[in-house]
Parts: C-alpha cells; sequence; structure tokens
C-alpha cells in the first residue's frame, strides 16, 4: 500500500473541496441571483469541465501554468519554482476540474430558497451577508454538503488532469489513482487492487454520507417547504 | 437603522404571537398561519442546529490539516526513469539505499514525455532516457547539468508472447504476419524509443503496412508490456529488460529482434540542471557506473554500449 499517495490524495482532495467552498460559494450565490440576461454562458463555462477530456483541461492548466505563460513567470519570480510539476499545481488543476462538482449542486439549493424569507430578512434589516448567513446558507445546507462532498470526492478520483499537470512524481503529485495506474504497469496487479479497493470504498463511505444526509436519514439539516 | 437588526429568523418567530390564533378557529386559514408560525420556529432551533455541525465540520478539517503531514521537499533523489527500467530500478534503489541511506523517489514513464515534462520544468534531478537523443535536445537547450551524459546500456527489443501462444518465435518479426493475431501491442513510436525501434524494425523487413491495424498503442513500453501479459494482446515488441524481469519471465517467451535491423537505442542518463540534489545526484551517477550495479544491470539484459558493440562487432556511435 502507498500510503504516501493516500495521504497526499487526501490532502489534496481537502484542500481542493474547502477552496471550493470558499471560491465556489460567491459564484453560486451569484449564479442563482442574478439576473443578467447572458448568465447562461457563465453557467456554461462553470459546467464546462463535465465535458471536456481531462487531456483538455490538463493540456490548458499545463500551459497556462507553465514556465512560458505570465502565470507561470509570475508564479516563478515570487516562490522561485514553476507551478507544473508541484503540488500548488496539481491544487490549482483540480480546482478547475472539480469546479462543477461543487457550484451546480449549491446553486440549485441557493435558488430554491423561498425568495420570501429572503425578502422577509432584507425588509428586517438584514445586510445581504447577514441574510446569507442566516437564512440563505442553513436553508440550502444539504446543497452545500452536497457540493463540498462531490468536489471531495471528484477530486479523489481525479486522473487525466492530474497526470498532465503533476506527471506522478512520488510524494509530490503522485496521488492514489496515478498509483494505481503504476502499480499496474509494474504488473503489481496485487498492490493495485488494494488501493483500488479501498478508493472505492472510501468513495462509497462518502457519497453514502452524502445521500443520506440529504435523504433526511438523520435530521441534520432544517426542512424545506 | 429602523428595524432592530438580528437574526432574520428569530425575529419573524418573535412576530409570530400576531398569528396566534384561539382554539375555536381552528381549521380556518388561521390553521395555515399557525402551521407556517410553527416551522417558523422549527427553523430556528434548525438554524442553530446546522450551525453546530459546520463548527464541528471546521473543527474536523482543521484536524485532519494537522494530522496530514506536509511532505518534505528535499533529501530524497527524484528520478524520471524510462520505463523499461521498472524492475531493474527496483533492486537498483534497494541496494543504493543500503549502501548509502539514501532515498529513490522513481517515477516511470516514456522518454519523450519526460523530456516534455522537464522542458516544462518538472522537477526531476536525474533523468533516465531510453535514448540518447532526448538528453542530447535537453542539452541544446542547456537544461541539463554541462558534461553529465552518461551512457549507461543499449536497449534491445523482443517479440514476446505469452506460455500458452502458438505462435512459432524463430520465424522473427515475420510472425506478426501471422492469421491469428488480432492484437500487436507496441509502444507509442511518437514518444517512447521503444516503439520507433519496434517501427524500424517492421520498417526494415518491409513489413509494416501489414501488421499497422493491429497495432495498440502502450503509452510506454512497461505499459505495452502489461498489455501482452495480461493477455490482452496476442504478441507485443516489448524490451529485453522488461521481458527478463520475474513478473515476465515465467508468464511467456521471447526472440530477440536482431540489433541491426533498427537504430541502436543508446540509453543515458543525465543529471537535470534545475536539480537542487546534484551531491546525491552525482552520486547516483557514480553508483550506476560501479561494477556490482553493471552486474546488475546486465541481468536485466542492459550491457554497456561498448561492450555490446564489441559483442556485434560493430561499432555504430550514438547519433
Amino acid at each position: 500500500m502507498d500510503w504516501s499517495a493516500i495521504f497526499l490524495t487526501l490532502r489534496l482532495a481537502l484542500v481542493v473541496c474547502t477552496a471550493e467552498l470558499i471560491i465556489g460559494t460567491p459564484i453560486a450565490l451569484w449564479l442563482s441571483f442574478t439576473r443578467w440576461r447572458y448568465k447562461f454562458l457563465a453557467e456554461s463555462v462553470v459546467a464546462l469541465p463535465l465535458v471536456l477530456p481531462p487531456t483538455v483541461l490538463g493540456f490548458f492548466v499545463l500551459v497556462a501554468l507553465g514556465s512560458n505563460s505570465p502565470i507561470g513567470r509570475w508564479y516563478q519570480s515570487l516562490t522561485g519554482h514553476g507551478l507544473a510539476f508541484t503540488f500548488e499545481g496539481l491544487v490549482i488543476a483540480s480546482l478547475i476540474a472539480s469546479m462543477p462538482f461543487a457550484v451546480q449542486p449549491m446553486a440549485a439549493a441557493f435558488s430554491q430558497v423561498d425568495r420570501n424569507l429572503i425578502n422577509a430578512s432584507s425588509m428586517l434589516g438584514a445586510s445581504r451577508f447577514r441574510t446569507f448567513v442566516r437564512v440563505i446558507f442553513p436553508l440550502s445546507i444539504s446543497g452545500v454538503v452536497t457540493g463540498f462532498v462531490l468536489s471531495f470526492a471528484h477530486t479523489l478520483g481525479e486522473f487525466g488532469v492530474v497526470l498532465m499537470v503533476g506527471g506522478n512524481i512520488p510524494g509530490v503529485t503522485r496521488t492514489v489513482a496515478i498509483a494505481i495506474y503504476d502499480r499496474v504497469q509494474a504488473f503489481d496487479y496485487a498492490g493495485a487492487n488494494r488501493m483500488a479497493l479501498l478508493l472505492m470504498a472510501f468513495s462509497f463511505v462518502t457519497l453514502s454520507i452524502t445521500y443520506s444526509i440529504n435523504h433526511r436519514v438523520w435530521a441534520v439539516s432544517p426542512m424545506q417547504r | 437603522m429602523p428595524y432592530p437588526a438580528g437574526d432574520p429568523a428569530v425575529q419573524l418567530s418573535k412576530r409570530v404571537p400576531l398569528f396566534e390564533p384561539s382554539d375555536k378557529h381552528y381549521g380556518s386559514g388561521v390553521d395555515l398561519a399557525m402551521r407556517d408560525s410553527r416551522a417558523f420556529l422549527k427553523r430556528k432551533s434548525a438554524v442553530k442546529r446546522v450551525n453546530s455541525i459546520v463548527q464541528a465540520a471546521f473543527v474536523l478539517l482543521a484536524c485532519i490539516y494537522i494530522w496530514i503531514p506536509a511532505q518534505a521537499a528535499a533529501a530524497e533523489l527524484k528520478v524520471a526513469a524510462a520505463a523499461d527500467l521498472t524492475f531493474v530500478f527496483k533492486d537498483v534503489a534497494a541496494q543504493f539505499e543500503k549502501q548509502t541511506g539514501n532515498q529513490l523517489k522513481l517515477t516511470y514513464g516514456s522518454s519523450g514525455n519526460f523530456f516534455s515534462q522537464i522542458q516544462n520544468g518538472a522537477p526531476f534531478d536525474l533523468f533516465f532516457s531510453a535514448d540518447i537523443s532526448f538528453p542530447k535536445k535537453l542539452e541544446a537547450a542547456g537544461l541539463i547539468e554541462p558534461g553529465t551524459i552518461y551512457d549507461y546500456a543499449r536497449g534491445e527489443i523482443v517479440i514476446w508472447v505469452p506460455n500458452d501462444s502458438k505462435l512459432d518465435l524463430s520465424k522473427g518479426l515475420a510472425v506478426l504476419l501471422d492469421p491469428s493475431i488480432r492484437k500487436i501491442a507496441v509502444a507509442n513510436p511518437v514518444h517512447a524509443p521503444y516503439g520507433a525501434a519496434a517501427v524500424a524494425a517492421l520498417h526494415h523487413d518491409k513489413i509494416y503496412d501489414q501488421v499497422k491495424s493491429k497495432f495498440v498503442m502502450g503509452e510506454n513500453i512497461a505499459q505495452t508490456a502489461q498489455f501482452v501479459q495480461s493477455g490482452n494482446a496476442d504478441v507485443g515488441i516489448v524490451a529485453l529488460s522488461l521481458a527478463l524481469a520475474p513478473a515476465m519471465k515465467t508468464k511467456g517467451r521471447y526472440v530477440v529482434v536482431p540489433p541491426d535491423d533498427y537504430p541502436p537505442l543508446i540509453q543515458a542518463a543525465v543529471i537535470i540542471k534545475s536539480s537542487t540534489n546534484k551531491e546525491l545526484a552525482r552520486q547516483f551517477l557514480k553508483f550506476i557506473k560501479q561494477p556490482d550495479t553493471v552486474a546488475l544491470m546486465a541481468q536485466y539484459g542492459f550491457t554497456l554500449p561498448e561492450a555490446l558493440a564489441a559483442d556485434h562487432g560493430s561499432t555504430s556511435a550514438p547519433h
């Protein structure tokens, strides 16, 4: 069992889903409440990683972060090393790849909140932020949890983007999915099998917890009308 | 502020008494208002519950961040190794660790892929290429430590079939024309040197056009070997070093493709200029040149280029 790959994957997934929560929430809020006529364009951009092959995403990210791009050069001047083939680069690539998995459930939940409650909250003098924290967020907690967990689970299992941007470096960018690929190529089917089973069990448990929360098996989220 | 700020849900619930029905009117429209108000009351406690869940989640996350340690950046040697080294380097790394106490972080792949990754700034210390042309190109681009290119072996390709195959390997490459063959595993010639060698040999025997429709292409030579070792391809053109590996040796048989059929696969190692670990990298290169390591490599079919050239009586210089 390749423990460094397992810990690396967990670390990556946790960083990504937390960042997704911070970045994705404003995007989801904007998508749910904007009246902009061309919002469908923004929605399409957010959903793009769902339909694009990971190679396209990986290629673009690699070029965008590489030492020949402005972003890559800027980062290099700050830190002394490039973004490609580093953990940080992996985080950025995974952030983009799992964006729809976080934003879409959140946006769906936000737009289902009763507008009357939001209006009432504003009428009673609550600021937008306060309305979000005390009304919208609690009422859409299941959507937020779903987005959080789906982006976590998706990052756990991401392969193509990670392979292209990360480059399979042990302890730095070799995640479980890539370690499995590596084991198979080295004829170590037993090792591949162990890690594949672990990944499957972990993903199953993660998803089960989310769906159980959503189906109110345990009362952890408030009723919605 | 015209209205007192506060939790809107709570404030809404405070207004509930306005709708408080008397028992007599129960079942009328007031009933609905009553249910509404109850929903609001419920919601208030739900808000608190959600908050405590969110807090608990953050505490948990914080714990996990602390629990999962960040990986140490230095001290280990990051080696990009051509996929034909997959098995021999397991032993070599173990020996190196035993002798020096230093660890190797090995990544296997196709040499062409590593070449483009290194061009894009991949943080490897050492690059073991299956074809010297890639280190040469990196040298031209100024990306390697000058004067560190070392030819460690000459690679050979073999035709490999599983034990239960009925193919007669003594025919050499011509065996690939056998109509019972559905899939031939070959490494991608664009970026895997062994794939390029296989294609060159097929061209040399003038059977490339007849067999190319049966190709399945591995991303690198180890994946190619895996295709045929797992029985998914009927026959494969793989590296001799993989055919000699324990996992393949017992499972099939092979015949060496005559080395004169394709340009020599001179394998070369090089220290990458951006390496932060050059001392250790030099130490490992020195270790590779030691007689016992050379002997170990020879067990896997990696003979030094000069020795092999002497064997074949030809002195084809590396291109």
